[in-house]
């Protein structure tokens, strides 16, 4: 996992509530035994017509969506299935971040894993983002801070266990490993 | 006082949180399937690693799997190559890291949420996780169950733990009593309609009251198994006699000794009376009808004697209604529909299958209605056919499959055709959901085989009392 610090990056908006992961990645594409390449298949029947053609009006088909590190998407982002296919996907495609006023628990632990960054913010700064396409925003991990364009800074809420994992780029099961003299009494203990 | 969350949540901590790590939670029981393992079991492998306490783990064939039984059983090959592909990774992991498979062609395969409580892994106090996030179900039985991701697949194996915050509480009290024609399926969907999407998220459920009280243990695991779909981590029941009833006749389920101690563990459980939840709401099941959604999320429910809602400059509801091919303010009784699926973790048990069998003896399937019934598991489908249910489901002119997730997920090849209407018991009416374009009604097996039987979306109760 790649150490996270700053993102300075536009936005690319999908101004829909409840953008569940079957469409971040629907199921079909869950015949795989690897993590690998699913970002030709983000957002797969949004993106595209069933003749495979982009969808031209879809914004992340749009030109100024190239490049685009950070996604803002409606409130209750991720909810549904539990599919890590679905950080995988934003990741692979090149996404870093994700915003919203509310992201659902499987996919935030799931993105938290993957050092894709999900980030909530308060009600006003997220319907400032969903009007604004294409802002320039810079993400502070080390201080848990939004950038915008304006110059104003929000916070937004993460775990300091999460940030200090995506801050040195080192996952959890290390910490679990260490954690084994505790387990095996915690099994002693109930055996 | 403490709830019964609570109570199970700290006799799991191997380690208690504090403000700079996440608790250390052990995990007593842990399900696997083909879809959500592999990645798993290949960080095992490039880290050295081995499973902690594989007899904790045990795993089956049901995403992807086929449900002709020719492809199970006659050795036809799969349709669909990568499937075929996953269920060989699953079989050769399994067998390398000494993880229990009930295989594809296992007398006890089943949907993964279905076999565990018929074998009686899925215990009262324990915690249970599975790469699925309708793992909900199994707090049907008061076990603390929730879905995970693959990662955390992956940590299970090593570890048996899990790094978790603790998740709030959430008490949803039913009242009163069901009508005649209302099931559990049409008080969840009831539930998720009145809390929302995205309601119950960072939250523990914990359902209660007389109707949840008068519940068999089918009725409660689908309540249980749809907390997801309004967000909530896990949903619980506390067990009752009704649990321990069903527990007795589970053939991994504790005997003897055992069972007399694990029993009384077990009725220590409960919430105590005056323990205080972060949140309550309570709903008057008396009023409740037979429920459909009409959009494309299962907060976007109605009862099947309703009209579609209308909502003002709302471009989200728009577009959902767009999807569906549905307009405000029409009702939804007599809507065509084109597919019928009976089936899934939802809505795939034994009890599911009678009700269904209770509309459709003696009736036949719409003509150009295509109604597809699915066992959860091969347990429910021999049990099913020794009552002569199968009988009943193929005269009605339905067909009747091999257990497996099916057309819910639509992974194995059992799909729903673009533009296409399905009435379906199973948990999810997402866009795309049952296949691309796919146009999902979610119902309880009641209201889908009355609505098979006259090819249009149809109040159950118009089959009732002769």
């Amino acid at each position: 996992m790649e150490p996270i610090r700053q993102i300075v990056s536009r936005t690319v908006v999908l101004p829909y509530t409840n953008i569940d992961t079957d469409q971040i990645i629907p199921a079909r594409f869950l015949r795989t035994t690897t993590r690998e390449d699913l970002g030709k298949q983000l957002f797969s029947d949004w993106r595209y017509e069933a003749n495979g053609a982009l969808k031209p009006r879809f914004p992340l088909n749009m030109p100024e969506a190239a490049g685009c590190a950070v996604l803002v998407g409606g409130r209750n982002f991720g909810c549904g299935s539990s599919r890590e296919h679905a950080p995988w996907a934003l990741l692979d495609y090149g996404f870093r971040a994700v915003i919203s006023s509310e992201i659902a628990d499987i996919f935030r632990t799931n993105s938290l894993k993957n050092g894709l960054l999900p980030i909530v913010v308060d009600e006003v700064t997220h319907q400032w983002l969903l009007a604004n396409p294409g802002a320039q925003v810079t993400v502070d991990l080390e201080s848990s801070t939004l950038r915008l364009p304006s110059g104003t800074s929000v916070n937004f809420p993460i775990e300091r266990f999460a940030r200090h994992c995506l801050l040195n780029g080192v996952d959890e099961l290390g910490f679990l490993l260490s954690q084994q003299p505790q387990i095996v009494l915690f099994e002693q203990k109930v055996s | 006082m403490k709830t019964m969350f609570q109570r199970v949540w700290e006799q799991h901590e191997v380690a208690p949180e504090t403000a700079d790590t996440p608790a250390v939670l052990y995990i007593d029981r842990h399900l696997i399937h083909e879809v959500t393992s592999p990645q798993a079991f290949t960080v095992l492998r490039e880290r050295g690693l081995t499973l902690r306490r594989p007899e904790r783990t045990i795993a089956t064939i049901d995403h992807s799997s086929p449900t002709r039984t020719e492809q199970i059983f006659g050795g036809v090959p799969f349709s669909i190559e990568a499937a075929a592909q996953q269920v060989t990774q699953l079989q050769k992991n399994c067998a390398q890291f000494g993880i229990e498979l009930l295989d594809l062609k296992s007398d006890q395969r089943g949907v993964v949420h279905i076999i565990s409580p018929e074998l009686g892994l899925t215990l009262p106090g324990s915690t249970l996780v599975c790469g699925d996030s309708h793992t909900s179900t199994h707090g049907a039985f008061g076990a603390l169950a929730f879905g995970i991701g693959t990662t955390e697949v992956g940590h299970v194996f090593a570890t048996q733990c899990l790094l978790q915050r603790r998740p709030r509480t959430f008490a949803i009290t039913v009242d009163g009593k069901l009508s005649a024609g209302v099931t559990a399926k049409d008080l969840i969907l009831a539930i998720i309609g009145k809390i929302g999407i995205g309601g119950g998220t960072g939250h523990v459920f914990e359902y209660r009251g007389p109707v949840i009280r008068s519940l068999g243990m089918d009725e409660r695991m689908t309540v249980c198994n749809m907390s997801i779909e309004a967000g909530a981590r896990a949903g619980m029941i506390a067990p009752d006699d009704t649990t321990y009833a069903y527990l007795a006749n589970c053939p991994r389920a504790p005997k003897g000794e055992a069972w007399d101690r694990a029993l009384s563990f077990w009725r220590t459980l409960p919430s105590d009376a005056g323990a205080a939840f972060d949140r309550e709401i309570s709903i008057d099941g008396s009023s409740l009808e037979p429920m459909i959604t009409y959009g494309t999320n299962p907060s976007m429910v109605i009862a099947v004697s309703g009209s579609v809602p209308t909502r003002r400059d709302d471009a989200v509801f728009d577009k959902a209604l767009a999807y569906m091919g549905l307009h405000a303010g029409e009702p939804i009784g007599n809507q065509p529909v084109n597919v019928v699926f009976i089936g899934s973790c939802t809505n795939g048990r034994l009890s599911d299958l009678r009700a269904a069998a209770e509309v459709l003896r003696g009736h036949k399937i719409a003509a150009g209605v295509r109604a597809l019934i699915v066992p959860g598991s091969q347990q429910v489908k021999r049990d099913a056919e020794r009552e002569g249910l199968d009988r009943i489901f193929i005269e009605a002119g339905a067909e009747w499959r091999e257990s497996g997730c099916s057309m819910c997920i639509a992974m194995n090849g059992d799909s729903v055709a673009p533009g296409e209407y399905a009435i379906s018991t199973s948990n999810r009416n997402f866009e795309g959901r049952q296949g691309p374009g796919a146009r999902t009604l979610l119902a309880s097996p009641l209201t889908a085989a009355a609505s098979a039987v006259r090819g249009r979306v149809t109040d159950p109760r118009e089959f009732m009392n002769g």
